[in-house]
């Protein structure tokens, strides 16, 4: 059904003229958007900041993938997408959280996880016809037909890493920059893996409503990989990862109305522009 | 040679007789189990305050263990390990601690003077600013350390011995009694080798740290030692450093001719590749065999036994 009404809205903006498609932004399903944009944005960044210091982007992108048999399943028992997409994801997170820090580099353990977990993410969808409509938007996203109920519980998340951060910032990073020196100073660095990596789920499960499981990596890494080469300090390249983030949600939802592309290419294709920019400038510097 | 070896031994007790009488670590009948080996066992020793000590042993034979030991890290399995007379794990805030491979498992834009803040801040819960003090601490440790012309270099943007020096100015900032280093040289050119001695004595003498550093290169240190320990089959010891500093015991240590070579003004060189040298020094040398039983015999104060 959103997959459907994702079609024909790409074909009925193709066709409108240009002050039908600022009716378009106005209306609530693309302020909910917006709105939603905005509170994922400053997830995604902060949260990336850390993913990309300690080295956790694939654990990032697998966890996505963890969660996809809890999102079709969801379907399947009949309850929210969100709500068992975040409890697999954050599962997951646990489980490679309490493997250690180093974890996040055991690829072959993680892939052959995030592999099984694709496949039994597909066989829940096979076995109702719902979850097997509402695959694509799992898995690309569904950002315009994000609910008010929705945007309250990402305000939520929202709150929740923004208290845990503030809280645990500096033995966070302390044990980010060195886990050797950080434990001898005694830095507890298995809890601070652990909340981590459940911080990382939420804001995983989150940005998933945006870009879908598949893409995932675009707004929660490539963007805090961007602001990373281009800053010098955790907080700016926190603040930076957020803006360029937005940039790619808002300036993703915009160009969709106006062109007949679904919104997710678009945020995927911005965020990724920025990210080789943000390469070029670095590689220039050298 | 015997003579001047004696020299330096009642030089050195002379200094430890004005020392506090709190040892600066010590080490009762300890054992360490990682899995089913044993690491090392029976180390019993004292180190005096206000010393410089080298951890010497060959790979594999238990040094950063012993270091961790020292920092509470590892659980021992028999025995007590006590630092500045408390529990080892308990007075980490006086203790530096600068690993082997500082940083090297982070891909992050964090500076050199963000990096050494954490020394100060790092295990502190909730948002602080750093105070004026503060900052001038940090100052002052990457003046110590010889990076303050880096301090906002990011540590991604740093060679390994220059991450090695932010390391040592992170451990020094929060002005610890006793710092502990994990083969500091081993990314140091020769030059930054050399400073860090300097560094390293300074801080001694000056501060009043006591220092603690598992190296391989003793050439380097042996100017400013004041004992070693050594692990040697199996066993942490400790001697002063007219005892360790013997051809016959680093023979049998690394299994492998080392040499020491002392000139007229009392200082020692080893040199470990005695093959190279003009023939009439090899009246120093020992078989393994020579040695495991000049070993047997010698403990810290036992040098009258060889």
């Amino acid at each position: 059904m959103i997959t459907s009404a994702f079609s024909s809205f790409a074909t009925v903006t193709s066709t409108l003229s240009s002050s039908a498609w600022i009716d378009i932004l106005t209306a609530p399903f693309m302020v909910n958007a917006a709105i939603a944009g905005l509170l994922i944005s400053l997830a995604a960044g902060f949260i990336g900041y850390f993913v990309i210091a300690r080295k956790s982007a694939f654990a990032a992108h697998a966890l996505a993938h963890i969660g996809l048999p809890g999102a079709t399943g969801a379907v399947l028992i009949g309850i929210p997408v969100n709500i068992g997409l975040g409890v697999f994801a954050l599962a997951g997170a646990l489980t490679i959280g309490a493997l250690g820090k180093k974890a996040g580099k055991r690829e072959v353990a993680t892939g052959s996880i995030l592999a099984f977990a694709l496949g039994l993410g597909l066989f829940f969808s096979r076995l109702s016809s719902a979850a097997s409509q509402q695959m694509q938007a799992i898995l690309f996203g569904s950002i315009l037909t994000i609910t008010s109920g929705q945007l309250w519980a990402f305000l939520v998340v929202d709150i929740v890493l923004f208290a845990v951060l503030a809280l645990i910032y500096h033995p966070l990073l302390f044990s980010t920059v060195d886990e050797n020196v950080a434990q001898a100073k005694g830095v507890p660095i298995t809890a601070m893996n652990l909340i981590f990596m459940a911080l990382m789920a939420l804001v995983v499960t989150v940005s998933s409503q945006a870009v879908g499981t598949l893409l995932i990596f675009a707004l929660v890494v490539t963007p805090a990989a961007a602001a990373n080469t281009l800053t010098r300090s955790p907080l700016s390249s926190m603040i930076w990862g957020s803006v360029i983030c937005l940039f790619s949600i808002w300036g993703g939802l915009v160009i969709s109305t106006v062109l007949p592309t679904p919104p997710s290419f678009v945020i995927v294709t911005l965020s990724t522009l920025v990210w080789a920019i943000s390469q070029g400038i670095a590689a220039a510097r050298k | 040679m015997q003579k001047l070896s004696h020299h330096m031994m009642a030089v050195h007790q002379t200094c430890h007789q004005t020392a506090s009488p709190v040892a600066a670590v010590q080490f009762s009948h300890v054992s360490v189990q990682r899995g089913k080996r044993i690491i090392w066992s029976h180390g019993t020793f004292q180190i005096p305050p206000h010393s410089v000590v080298a951890i010497v042993g060959t790979n594999g034979a238990g040094k950063t263990t012993l270091l961790n030991v020292e920092l509470g890290l590892i659980p021992v399995k028999t025995g007590t390990v006590r630092i500045w007379g408390e529990p080892a794990g308990t007075a980490n805030q006086h203790i530096g601690y600068v690993p082997q491979n500082y940083a090297t498992d982070i891909d992050s834009n964090i500076t050199a003077e963000q990096s050494v803040a954490l020394g100060l801040i790092g295990t502190r819960f909730g948002i602080h600013r750093l105070k004026n003090s503060q900052k001038a601490a940090i100052t002052h440790a990457l003046e110590l350390s010889g990076i303050a012309d880096k301090a906002n270099l990011r540590l991604s943007e740093m060679s390994g011995g220059m991450r090695q020096r932010v390391a040592i100015a992170q451990a020094l900032v929060s002005n610890p009694q006793l710092l502990l280093l994990d083969e500091p040289f081993a990314n140091l050119d020769i030059p930054g080798q050399r400073e860090l001695v300097r560094v390293l004595a300074d801080l001694n003498e000056k501060y009043n740290m006591t220092i603690q550093i598992v190296s391989h290169d003793l050439n380097l240190l042996l100017p400013i030692l004041t004992g070693a320990i050594y692990l040697l089959d199996g066993h942490p010891h400790y001697a002063p450093v007219g005892n360790v500093m013997d051809s016959k015991l680093l023979t049998h240590l690394y299994g492998t001719h080392v040499e020491v070579l002392k000139t007229a003004e009392g200082d020692m060189y080893v040199r470990p590749d005695p093959a190279v040298e003009p023939k009439g020094r090899s009246e120093h040398m020992h078989t393994p065999a020579e040695a495991a039983s000049f070993h047997v015999s010698r403990e810290p104060g036992g040098e009258d036994n060889s």
